[in-house]
């Protein structure tokens, strides 16, 4: 799939599966798969693939995925739609929390002027909404050269630089 | 106060280019008014009724001379030459064009000053008390903490998409001016058994459709613990708030829905894992924030003047004004001045370019160019010699800005009702025009005393009535303006929600109404029992046969 991920636009062989059925066969290929399809098929999945990904929305606890960090090389969190923050928060608790070090990605409602907020976060790669420009998008990683806050992204909040 | 550094300086200008840019882009068609809506909404920028209204942050209400000329410029060039002061300390422009806010934001920077966070579905402007660091009763003043809550508040990546809007108030005096217990979140600067000054925390009030005084969760809060424990509280909400009906979206549904245990019991599990990491706030960051709101060279003379009780004693209207519209303040031969934005001809809490600029003369000349806008939509010069309030009161006679009214009926909170705003059902302001005719006797409004009329044109109550010792809430009933009243809310220490009078009224019948409910008011009080005592005393059902009886 195509995403932004360390500021430039880049095409992975990853591919998202958005719905299938717990008891359909493992299909081919390096898969995002939902939770719940890993759940229903870890061991299968375990044996069959050497790289793992899955996809959440912001219904799901982080908590529910905690046991399995190790295995995947991509989460996606969800953006059913951008006004959903959600996601905003699994994304700060896996990986300042849960120390997840593989690749937090945003899917779905993604768009250009969220794309700061999900940086700092702790969100990795991007994947736009297929209807905007990706290449537009890439601009507003820099909107701001200043952030208050600790986040994902800077360990220290800024007034500890003051 | 509080003074920008390169780094705020610098958020502040890349946010007019980021707004910019997306302005062009919404104009270009690149952005759909769907995707447009909450960026501007995060920019303070409303489509109402007739024109967009830009909503400008004031934070905690303080504002220097310097700022003030400012506003009052940019309501002269973008606007129609007025502006007007919400409830939540901010100010508002009516008219200005969408193409045109770019530019008033970068106007806006150079002053530091902002849009950011003003609207939309984050944490927004904390307010606080008008008389912070001049009051008597104060404990500790609360505007640091709120300066630190703003930085931490600003442009959080994680709570900039929560389910809905989120406030929080913070009081560091006795007396609650600053309506804690109906936010989002409420701190009061409280101190404990060893005698260490923190906060108690209250969660879930607010007003709305669903009205809730909000419960203590957390009754001593150390300073150091701030910001964890606010990111735990807004980690919770934002995780588990409502997201599937806008009108179950605030905090206070979740809290009512969890009960207040077990929503303490979320959000301490939650900060136990935060509270010792880097959200745990420096006693230097403190300090440093302090520093900036140092008490100002007071004349330690002040106090050996007599004019002041002689101007007094000779002259009825300022004794009037002196009475109303002064503050006590913690140096003797001080006072604090409310500047009332409540003159009987205008909208409550609007205010004119010239007015302004007067505002802002008279700041620098009397109050060391500080002054302060407050929850009840008026503007406080904080710092005022007593030698000078004759002359002071004269030029703000001359501009109209010296209505003796404060606290009393006519100092009224006054949504912008129908004649603005895109959602209200009904006018908010021809009531208190009409409140205004009907009650223009000085010496009745004084004799009556203390009381607080609230006004909202719709049941999103952005005018409080809920918490009006009277309070009047416009509904639309078939087409025809209609007024319920409730009686005996209150926003202070005692906060409680209004009762319902009974069935409402018609547009015209509204001033008439309060006539008959002061009445019963007059002759059931007991020496000089304020309003909301009396009815406290009395109850709801004198009142209910008075005005219904004679109907």
């Amino acid at each position: 799939m195509q995403v932004i991920k360390n500021k430039e636009v880049i095409n992975d062989d990853w591919q998202l599966i958005r719905e299938i059925e717990n008891d359909a066969p493992v299909p081919e290929g390096k898969l995002i798969v939902p939770l719940a399809y890993w759940q229903a098929n870890r061991d299968e999945l375990l044996n069959k693939k050497s790289e793992h990904a899955v996809w959440i929305d912001g219904d799901i606890e982080t908590e529910a995925l905690v046991d399995d960090l190790e295995y995947f090389s991509i989460i996606a969190l969800d953006f059913p739609a951008f006004k959903d923050g959600r996601s905003y928060s699994h994304a700060s608790l896996l990986k300042n929390r849960y120390n997840y070090t593989g690749d937090l990605r945003a899917i779905g409602d993604v768009l250009r002027d969220q794309l700061f907020y999900m940086h700092r976060c702790g969100i990795d790669s991007y994947a736009v909404r297929e209807d905007k420009d990706i290449e537009d998008a890439l601009n507003s990683l820099n909107d701001f050269s200043v952030r208050y806050q600790a986040a994902a992204d800077d360990a220290l909040p800024i007034y500890r630089q003051r | 106060m509080y003074k920008y550094d390169n780094y705020d300086q610098t958020i502040v200008n890349e946010r007019v280019a980021q707004f910019r840019d997306q302005t062009e882009r919404f104009l270009a068609g690149k952005l759909t008014e769907e995707e447009f809506r909450p960026l501007r909404l995060m920019n303070g920028l409303y489509v109402q009724r007739h024109a967009p209204m830009l909503r400008v942050a004031i934070p905690y209400g303080l504002l220097s001379s310097k700022q003030l000329r400012m506003l009052a410029h940019i309501s002269r060039k973008y606007d129609k030459s007025y502006a007007h002061f919400s409830t939540r300390q901010n100010l508002q422009y009516n008219w200005p064009a969408l193409e045109s806010v770019p530019d008033i934001l970068a106007d806006l920077a150079t002053v530091e000053m902002h849009a950011i966070q003003t609207s939309g579905n984050d944490i927004r402007n904390t307010t606080s008390d008008q008389f912070a660091g001049i009051a008597e009763d104060e404990l500790e003043d609360p505007r640091p903490y709120c300066e630190i809550i703003r930085q931490w508040s600003t442009f959080h990546p994680e709570f900039s998409y929560l389910p809905r809007k989120f406030k929080i108030a913070v009081s560091g005096a006795e007396h609650d001016r600053v309506a804690v217990q109906v936010h989002d979140i409420g701190l009061y600067l409280v101190k404990n058994d060893n005698g260490e000054i923190g906060f108690k925390v209250i969660v879930g009030g607010g007003l709305g459709r669903t009205p809730f005084i909000g419960p203590c969760i957390r009754p001593f809060l150390e300073k150091q613990d701030l910001l964890s424990y606010l990111e735990a509280v807004l980690r919770v909400y934002n995780r588990y708030g409502r997201r599937d009906n806008m009108f179950k979206a605030r905090i206070k549904i979740l809290v009512n829905e969890l009960g207040k245990e077990e929503f303490a019991r979320q959000v301490e599990e939650e900060w136990l894992h935060i509270k010792d990491g880097v959200m745990k706030l420096d006693q230097k960051e403190i300090d440093r924030v302090k520093a900036f709101f140092t008490a100002p060279d007071y004349d330690q003379s002040a106090a050996d003047d007599t004019s002041f009780e002689s101007a007094k004693e000779s002259n009825k209207d300022f004794s009037n004004w002196a009475i109303r519209n002064l503050f006590p303040h913690k140096v003797a031969g001080y006072k604090a001045v409310v500047v009332s934005l409540k003159a009987p001809d205008i909208p409550p809490g609007d205010v004119t370019d010239k007015q302004m600029d007067h505002i802002a003369d008279l700041a620098d000349e009397y109050s060391y160019g500080e002054l302060v806008a407050t929850h009840d939509q008026n503007v406080v010069l904080p710092n005022v010699k007593q030698a000078d309030l004759f002359a002071l009161w004269e030029k703000l006679d001359a501009q109209n800005l010296a209505t003796p009214n404060i606290g009393l009926l006519t100092d009224m909170i006054c949504c912008p009702g129908l004649d603005f705003c895109a959602l209200a059902n009904a006018g908010s302001i021809p009531i208190a025009k009409q409140i205004n005719n009907k009650f223009n006797d000085i010496d009745y409004l004084h004799d009556i005393g203390d009381i607080k009329i609230k006004m909202s044109g719709c049941m999103n109550a952005c005018g409080h009535h809920h918490v009006g010792h009277i309070g009047i809430l416009g509904v639309d009933k078939k087409g025809e303006e209609f007024y319920q009243l409730t009686l005996g809310g209150s926003a202070e220490n005692d906060a409680s929600l209004g009762d319902r009078l009974g069935p409402g009224f018609a547009k015209e019948e509204v001033a008439n109404v309060i006539g008959k409910i002061l009445d019963v008011y007059v002759e059931q009080r007991q020496e000089d029992e304020p309003f909301l005592e009396t009815y406290r005393r009395i109850g709801i059902k004198p009142f209910k046969e008075s005005v219904y009886a004679s109907n």
